[in-house]
């Protein structure tokens, strides 16, 4: 842990008046609408929406890869303009360098801005340690599990010590069981290096689980339906799951999702020209229907 | 109630990440030599099994080769003048003791290491480059586009105008042969780099040359020696074509020369001497790709 040092709490994120559009051959597709987030220096904050809501485009923005067509993201005050080892990316592929071991792949973000090479194997070492990986520093990456390729990812992110880390549903192709252990490393890195987070996922437990703050989106165009705090007390157990307290929440975002989620639904019906069907838009009547 | 420790589960003492992971773990005890060969027999069974079929059949083909010469068949075909593995396995053993059979082989080898060596490093780099610069690729490509298509063994009569000697023109073609297939594979490598890997690099403060260096230059090594292979192969076909029409010297030119010298047994020898040069460079080359890329190896 001596590897990196304590710092003051940074690494606020704001995105205002938000939007953005994708050109396509039908012309520009509106993603994302009308968007106000912000994260605190040290926040949890998840963002959760059904699918094809423009969470990506949310985070991908933040991240630097792609410029709104309106609004502006800051990180600290500082306009983002495009990636920076500043914020840390976290991809639902794991992403990791075939090419590189665990640790040059670790290593890779200190390589980048210049350590020499014996001191950032060194700091490589330590954090693959606190993920319980240095068994594994030699391997490639096409030999290890789902839950240890996205340990690797998370670990090569924080690695530079990034003001902000992104996470981009990281744990969406993992089994459950694996899932459960990554949120708890994932929670153990976030208390101790006080970073913040900015986590999308499309699993309301996993959100409610891991935030001090979830954001509900809208079906495309996605905006800020709903914004929910978890006042659940840390260090939060497995046992909460079950606590009137969480069900409650989960219950409240989950009828906020569904609700979307029937509009994006409904939207793919209409535009199938099923229009006429006069289909109601409520739950139980299109479950039937369909 | 509690149970002897001799039936807990030996999963019980583990901690919790090493129960819901699986991956490689080191072997405890070192087995004995007995169990390993016995292992390594069971492992490598159908790979053995190959290589005794393969035995077998090269054995059979030597058997119908000397049946047919032997016995002078004609059928269509006429193996009337046709040397048997006999007569070829003399003039081989005369031929290794003649320095100037291993002048012809050396020849053509470093005809094939200057061509195919700068081909490859031409072809590479303006693979990469086309790849990453749209506007090179748009200068360079139809260009390509249009000399590709012209067989290296077409270009004889232009390369002999070109170069002021013929040593330079068979290396030419050589070069030329070996140079499209390289430039075409490690585009086609460089159009085939995962964009999220690119982001990756770039949120870890990867610029522009290092992306380059890091990122799109190793994940297009598989396609880059692809193109090698298949340049090589086609480095021996325009190597052997132009040193039979213009060489005086060369592997190629000592089969040709056999021929007009009626001297039937050295064309087989020839041929063989041919097939094993491009074996042997192939397989240099695909020992070089498992050194260069080893996270690919099995
Ligand atoms: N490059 C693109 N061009 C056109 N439309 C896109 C592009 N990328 C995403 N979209 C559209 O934008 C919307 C939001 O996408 P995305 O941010 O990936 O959603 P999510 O991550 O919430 O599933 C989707 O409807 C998708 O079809
Ligand atoms: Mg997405």
């Amino acid at each position: 842990m001596s590897e990196i040092p304590a710092k003051a709490p940074q690494g606020h994120i704001e995105v205002r008046s938000f939007s953005l559009s994708y050109d396509s051959i039908e012309g520009p597709v509106q993603a994302v609408t009308d968007t106000q987030i912000h994260v605190k220096p040290g926040e949890f904050v998840s963002i959760v929406g059904p699918s094809g809501c423009g969470k990506s485009t949310l985070l991908n923005a933040v991240a630097g890869f792609l410029k709104p067509t309106t609004g502006i993201v800051t990180v600290d005050g500082e306009r983002v303009s495009g990636p920076s080892a500043e914020r840390g990316m976290v991809f639902q592929q794991y992403s990791l360098f075939p090419w590189k071991t665990v640790r040059e792949n670790v290593e890779f973000g200190l390589k980048m801005r210049g350590m020499p090479r014996s001191q950032r194997e060194r700091a490589a070492r330590t954090l693959l340690g606190l993920a319980g990986l240095e068994a594994f520093e030699k391997h490639y990456p096409e030999k290890l599990s789902g839950g240890m390729k996205q340990r690797v990812g998370i670990v090569r992110a924080l690695a530079t010590g990034p003001k902000v880390l992104l996470l981009d549903e990281p744990f969406g192709a993992l089994d459950a069981q694996t899932r459960v252990i990554m949120q708890q490393i994932l929670t153990n890195m976030w208390q101790r290096l006080k970073i913040s987070v900015l986590f999308v996922t499309h699993d309301i437990d996993e959100a409610i689980f891991l935030s001090d703050r979830v954001y509900c989106m809208t079906a495309r165009p996605g905006s800020i339906k709903a914004e929910i705090p978890i006042p659940l007390e840390r260090p939060r157990q497995q046992s909460m799951m079950m606590s009137s307290e969480f069900l409650a929440l989960r219950r409240g975002l989950m009828s906020l999702i569904r609700e979307e989620s029937l509009k994006a639904m409904g939207g793919e019906i209409n535009d199938l020209g099923m229009r006429g069907l006069n289909i109601e838009l409520h739950g139980q009547s299109l479950a039937e229907v369909l | 109630m509690s149970s002897p420790a001799i039936l807990r589960h030996p999963e019980d003492s583990m901690p919790a990440t090493a129960i819901a992971e699986t991956g490689p773990e080191p072997v405890a005890t070192p087995p004995s030599f007995g169990t390993l060969a016995l292992r390594w027999y069971r492992l490598n069974r159908s790979g053995l099994r190959a290589i005794a079929i393969g035995i077998t059949s090269l054995l059979a083909f030597l058997l119908v080769w000397h049946l047919l010469t032997t016995y002078r068949v004609v059928f269509f075909v006429r193996f009337t003048n046709v040397p048997s593995p006999l007569a070829v396995y003399a003039s081989f053993i005369k031929a290794i003791h003649d320095p100037k059979f291993l002048m012809h082989i050396v020849l053509s080898c470093r005809r094939i290491l200057v061509g195919f060596s700068l081909a490859a490093i031409i072809g590479v780099p303006l693979g990469l480059v086309m790849g990453r610069f749209k506007l090179v690729h748009e200068v360079i490509f139809p260009v390509a586009e249009v000399l590709r298509p012209i067989p290296a063994i077409a270009w004889v009569p232009m390369a002999i105008m070109l170069w002021p000697t013929n040593e330079q023109s068979i290396v030419y073609i050589t070069f030329l042969g070996s140079f499209f297939p390289i430039l075409v594979n490690t585009l086609h490598g460089m159009t085939l780099v995962d964009p999220v890997l690119v982001r990756a690099a770039q949120c870890l403060g990867a610029r522009e040359r290092s992306i380059f260096r890091e990122v799109y230059f190793p994940a297009s090594l598989p396609h880059i020696f692809t193109g090698l292979t298949v340049g090589m192969g086609v480095a021996w076909v325009s190597l052997i074509a132009a040193e039979m029409i213009s060489g005086q010297y060369g592997i190629g030119y000592f089969t040709w020369e056999a021929y007009s010298l009626v001297q039937y047994a050295d064309i087989a020898l020839g041929m063989i001497a041919i097939g094993v040069l491009g074996l042997g460079s192939s397989l240099l080359i695909r020992g070089a790709g498992q050194l260069v890329m080893p996270w690919r190896a099995k």
